[in-house]
């Protein structure tokens, strides 16, 4: 079967399979790339996931593009991101033409009510895992809070605070970089 | 001309997106619910609700939903999603050509261990901008939250089962 062929049937199975997200489509991914297609190793699977986690945008969709570009180039890319995104695509079309039809309706209207706070707590629930993760201490709980309010209370853009915490890791490595190079001097002399 | 917005604002939201998708709600949410205004923060809030019970990535899912109400039609759907897209093209295109420098890149991981706390910031900030009295018009809508933070956190349920719970608990009290 032509490879591309492969590419996109693969990435639409993948897309069409997972819900709730990057991270539960990751296992599946690993099956169908590694074991079964045998395109990547394991080793190389596991740098391509580093890399797509600290790269910007949608996980599942740098994957597919990482691994499309590693089995045929460019288009193998797009093949591949097309195959990831067209399943969620078509769906999501789908209840957008209904939902927006639907949306007056009585019984809809019920259903979203106790759905949506739910929403919320479901967005909420992920802090705590998060937090525990990142080990913040004294200092480093405040990036946190500070964001909040420079984003709720003063509605500064997502994209500048993410940006400064980029700049604040940034000034923090070269400090910290050029102290213990000053402290390796000093042990020298 | 609305399309050339959609673009916009979508290529922007995925060229900034650290940290998954509960990441992209703020990010999104900023852009299309508080400066563009195109759609208010309870059908927000739906949209995320089935972008969780329905397969793929949140970015893919609210591009496709929101590029749709926007536009009122497909085409709005595809430049939403394509733009949110096309960041990754770029940037994973350019590291897959440069993958040695890239990897363990010392500067790069100082910047993300940065980020990596304000993407908490982040995503407490989205909860709290859902906070409106839209979706929390009284106190049955606190015991729907407080049950599925409960079922979700301690009890371990998956997302789609708290929402369809969450969505019977709706037609039963509403």
């Amino acid at each position: 079967m032509n490879q591309y062929l492969q590419l996109f049937e693969s990435f639409a199975k993948i897309g069409s399979f997972t819900i709730g997200g990057g991270y539960a489509m990751i296992p599946l991914i690993k099956t169908e790339v590694v074991d079964k297609r045998k395109w990547v190793k394991d080793t190389e699977f596991l740098d391509f996931l580093a890399i797509s986690q600290s790269a910007p945008g949608i996980l599942a969709i740098n994957i597919s593009i990482f691994i499309g570009e590693k089995v045929k180039g460019t288009k193998g890319s797009i093949v591949a991101a097309l195959g990831s995104a067209l399943p969620s695509f078509a769906i999501i079309l789908l209840i957008a033409l209904f939902f927006e039809s639907f949306k007056e309706n009585q019984l809809v209207v019920s259903i979203f009510s106790g759905i949506r706070p739910a929403v919320v707590a479901l967005i909420a629930v992920p802090l705590i895992s998060l937090s525990k993760s990142a080990k913040l201490n004294k200092y480093t709980s405040l990036i946190p809070l500070l964001s909040v309010l420079l984003i709720v209370l003063l509605g500064i853009s997502p994209i500048w605070v993410i940006l400064a915490g980029a700049m604040l890791g940034i000034f923090h490595y070269y400090f910290s970089k050029s102290r213990l190079n000053k402290l390796k001097k000093g042990d020298g002399e | 001309m609305i399309y050339l917005q959609l673009f916009i604002s979508f290529f922007q939201i995925g060229l900034f997106t650290f940290g998954g998708g509960y990441a992209m709600i703020s990010l999104i949410q900023n852009e299309v619910v508080v400066n563009k205004g195109w759609i208010d923060s309870s059908s927000f809030t739906d949209i995320i609700a089935i972008s969780q019970m329905t397969p793929g990535p949140i970015g893919i899912n609210s591009a496709t939903y929101i590029g749709y109400s926007v536009s009122g039609n497909i085409l709005g759907s595809i430049v939403a999603t394509f733009a949110v897209c096309l960041p990754s093209f770029i940037i994973i295109l350019l590291i897959a050509f440069l993958y040695k420098q890239f990897k363990n890149n010392k500067w790069t991981e100082a910047a993300l261990r940065g980020i990596k706390p304000v993407i908490i910031g982040l995503i407490a900030s989205a909860a709290i901008l859902l906070v409106t009295p839209e979706n929390f018009p009284d106190y049955k809508s606190w015991l729907i939250f407080g049950a599925a933070f409960i079922a979700s956190w301690w009890g371990k349920q998956n997302p789609i089962r708290v929402i369809i719970a969450a969505g019977i608990a709706g037609l039963l009290l509403y």
